[in-house]
């Protein structure tokens, strides 16, 4: 079980999250030019790291906010915790992995 | 037919007034009761802007609470912080048109709503020195009077349901907000912890 940081309640248990799958996928601006395989890039492929993953939680028995999450999809450790709308934080890794 | 509409609360037909009768308070770890029909109001806006934050003190005479899960409260009205931009204002039934009224009226101009959701929540009042002990039994809240003061609130998940939980004094009393369509459930889970630290049911 995850102890997860909301930014805005505190440290609550995983059980009050949903998750949201990756973080930080913009939505394409040219539509109307772009292919099928490039749609399906967008729609269906995820990078699905060993390591670092930045991914979209939200706190739905909490504040029923979504925000963003840096975890170790290794160790689960949660690197940090952020903000709708903000940069992800160049996280460094303990013993290279 | 709507004359013949009649207002119920949500845990009315539990019989809690006649169960209150027959329930002796003497060594009860555990009372329990239903708050009905509280006004609850929900607002919501830019905490970061102070034309929001003095509108609802106008309208309330009740600072804002800005930090999480803080509640500010005098008398019989409260305003309890669900998140970054949306609280419930809390009071005593029949007031709800008035204070949207209000609130509108202050808000003009503003991102910012107010919207009577009364009818939505059941309140259930648990109080006395085990309330603590039930409610560890459902949440994974720490509970420690140092963790979760005095007038904090906090919403969670309490035995798989939805609630906000609100800590009224140090008896201690609780006020637990729930879903009405949650609210028999969820009463039911707590009278059946609770009769293992003695329970009264108060009406």
């Amino acid at each position: 079980m995850l102890l997860i940081p909301c930014p805005f309640c505190g440290k609550r248990d995983e059980h009050e999250f949903t998750y949201a799958r990756e973080a930080h996928i913009a939505r394409p601006t040219n539509g109307e030019q772009m292919s099928d395989a490039e749609w399906a890039q967008y729609l269906f492929m995820r990078k699905n790291p060993k390591g670092v993953h930045y991914e979209r939680w939200m706190h739905a028995k909490g504040c029923r906010r979504y925000f963003n999450v840096a975890r170790d999809t290794v160790t689960h450790e949660i690197y940090a915790v952020y903000e709708m709308g903000q940069p992800a934080p160049a996280i460094e890794r303990e013993n290279g992995r | 037919m709507v004359e013949t509409y009649q207002r119920r609360s949500a845990l009315a037909h539990l019989g809690l007034v006649a169960r209150a009768a027959g329930s002796s308070r003497e060594r009860a770890g555990i009372i329990m009761s239903e708050v009905p029909h509280r006004t609850i109001v929900n607002i919501r806006g830019m905490a970061s802007d102070p034309a929001f934050s003095s509108a609802v003190q106008t309208a309330t005479g009740l600072p804002l609470p800005e930090a999480a899960n803080a509640v500010s409260s005098a008398g019989v009205w409260q305003i309890l912080w669900l998140g970054p931009n949306e609280w419930w204002i809390t009071g005593p039934d029949g007031e709800a048109d008035s204070l949207i009224e209000a609130l509108r009226a202050n808000f003009a101009g503003q991102h910012a709503a107010a919207c009577d959701v009364s009818e939505s929540r059941a309140i259930i009042r648990l109080k006395g020195p085990k309330a603590r002990d039930v409610l560890m039994r459902g949440v994974s809240l720490d509970l420690h009077p140092r963790a979760f003061r005095v007038g904090q609130c906090a919403q969670t998940g309490l035995s798989r349901a939805n609630a906000l939980l609100h800590l009224v004094d140090d008896a201690p009393t609780f006020e637990i907000y729930v879903l009405k369509s949650f609210s028999d459930y969820l009463w039911r889970w707590l009278e059946t912890v609770a009769r293992d630290f003695g329970l009264a049911v108060e009406a």
